[in-house]
Parts: C-alpha cells; sequence; structure tokens
C-alpha cells in the first residue's frame, strides 16, 4: 500500500508513496480515512516527499481530507510537496484550506 | 511550421493506463530536449486529458481513448487526446474552475489545469460521439538533429 502512517493518537501523519492520480488515489484514501478514524486526531500531515507525480486528482484527495478533519474540529497540513505538485496545488487554491509546508527541516524535497 | 515527428497511441479506458499515457507522451517529447519543468506540465496535462475520457468520457464504462503526439520543427508539441464517450452539452460550462459532474471527490481543476501548464487547449465535442482535446505546448527550442 502506497501509504506509511505514524500516529500519536493527536497528529497523524501520512507518508504518501509514489504517483498521485485517480488511479490511486482510492486505495490512498482509504489507508488515511481509517487512520482517522481509528484516532480521531487533531491534526493530519500529509507528507508528499516521496510522491513524484500528482495532478488534481490529488487535490480531491486533499480537500475531501480537510472535509473529514472538519468534522472532527481538526487541521490538514500538507508537507514537502515537490515544485511541480506545489504549482498544481496553488493553482487550486488550496492554501486557504490547508497550511502547506513547502520544505520541512530533513525533508528531501528540493 | 513542420510536424518532423508524430506518434499515436490507442489504449482502452482504464485507470491503470492514465500513468502510461503521460509517461509514454513525455518519453516521445523527450527528442525534444525539454526542460524537467515543461515534460512535468505536459505529464500533469495529459494525465487530466485522459483521466476527463475515463470519469465523464466512458463514465466508468470501458472504450477506447486515442492519442496523437505531434512535434514540430519549431518546437511546438501538439497532443491530440480524443474519446467516442458520451460528450460534453456545455464545453464553457465544463471547462470553469470547480465545475464538475462527477461528484465524489473529483476536484473539478482538470480543464483549470490543462490551461494552466499549456500554452493552448481546445476542445471539440458532441454529445453522443465523443470529444477531443488538443493540448499545445511550445517548447524552448533546443531542437536536435532528427535522425
Amino acid at each position: 500500500m502506497p501509504v506509511r502512517i505514524e500516529t500519536n493518537g493527536e497528529v497523524v501523519t501520512a507518508y504518501l508513496e509514489g504517483e498521485l492520480d485517480h488511479h490511486s488515489a482510492k486505495a490512498i484514501r482509504e489507508e488515511v480515512d481509517m487512520a482517522i478514524f481509528k484516532d480521531s486526531p487533531t491534526l493530519l500531515v500529509l507528507d508528499f516527499r516521496d510522491i513524484t507525480f500528482m495532478d488534481s486528482s490529488g487535490i480531491g484527495l486533499i480537500m475531501g481530507r480537510y472535509r473529514v478533519m472538519s468534522g472532527l474540529g481538526g487541521e490538514v497540513h500538507v508537507a514537502n510537496p515537490s515544485p511541480q505538485i506545489a504549482k498544481v496545488m496553488k493553482l487550486s487554491g488550496l492554501d486557504r484550506l490547508a497550511q502547506i509546508n513547502p520544505a520541512m527541516k530533513g525533508s528531501k524535497a528540493q | 511550421m513542420n510536424v518532423v515527428n508524430e506518434m499515436k497511441l490507442d489504449i482502452l479506458s482504464r485507470s491503470a493506463n492514465e500513468s502510461f499515457a503521460r509517461v509514454a507522451v513525455a518519453a516521445f517529447v523527450a527528442q525534444l530536449d525539454p526542460t524537467i519543468e515543461e515534460i512535468s506540465d505536459i505529464k500533469t496535462a495529459v494525465s487530466e486529458a485522459v483521466t476527463n475520457c475515463i470519469v465523464h468520457g466512458y463514465a466508468e464504462k470501458l472504450g477506447r481513448i486515442y492519442i496523437t503526439v505531434r512535434l514540430t520543427d519549431t518546437g511546438a508539441v501538439q497532443i491530440k487526446i480524443r474519446d467516442a464517450g458520451c460528450g460534453i452539452s456545455n464545453i464553457k460550462q465544463a471547462m470553469e474552475p470547480l465545475f464538475t459532474t462527477a461528484g465524489g471527490e473529483r476536484a473539478g481543476l482538470g480543464f483549470a489545469v490543462m490551461q494552466s501548464f499549456m500554452d493552448k487547449v481546445s476542445v471539440r465535442s458532441k454529445v453522443g460521439s465523443g470529444t477531443t482535446v488538443t493540448l499545445t505546448k511550445h517548447l524552448a527550442l533546443r531542437v536536435k538533429a532528427n535522425g
């Protein structure tokens, strides 16, 4: 499964891997939602450092998780998008819904 | 402006082919020595157009998607992506950002991404016959000699 989840109960971090398109979004969504519903965290971090490609299906995925987390009174942060992914995110106005952290310390994203 | 090279793809509207289509187009365009950003832009736009054929044109039924890529001696890349699906009744509305008929978690940004990442996007469609999207991008000219 192209998602690695780390959680401390309060913060769920989902490290996404590979290509995020319409084909792969469903499996990623199911993994992330399972972790959210198990822990009801206050913060979901979606880490894009190992995502090599994303189209607007990724925007749908992030917006969908934003809705789920809003329902729980929580927030979504997006970490380490590559320049290509940041470009798609910027176009969508996603930065109004979720905090985007382009290059967190220790990131291998350029 | 002369066409110096051309390729055609004919694929089934399986979602696994979204990745194949964008990678195949990018591999063909690579002979024009594009920048990493140009290649990323083209891959993203092709992914959006092919996903539209699958999600909207054929609405999860199985059909064929026809892709033609032409390269010109002026460094232009022209990509035609055609389906024989349901067609679009209102193209102007379909191209508006955030408009979608698909529901679920479709963002409604496919055409907005194509328009932002390519120099020109044109759409021809007939209800019941299908849709053709033509994407054009002019690459900074670093054309290698064609063998």
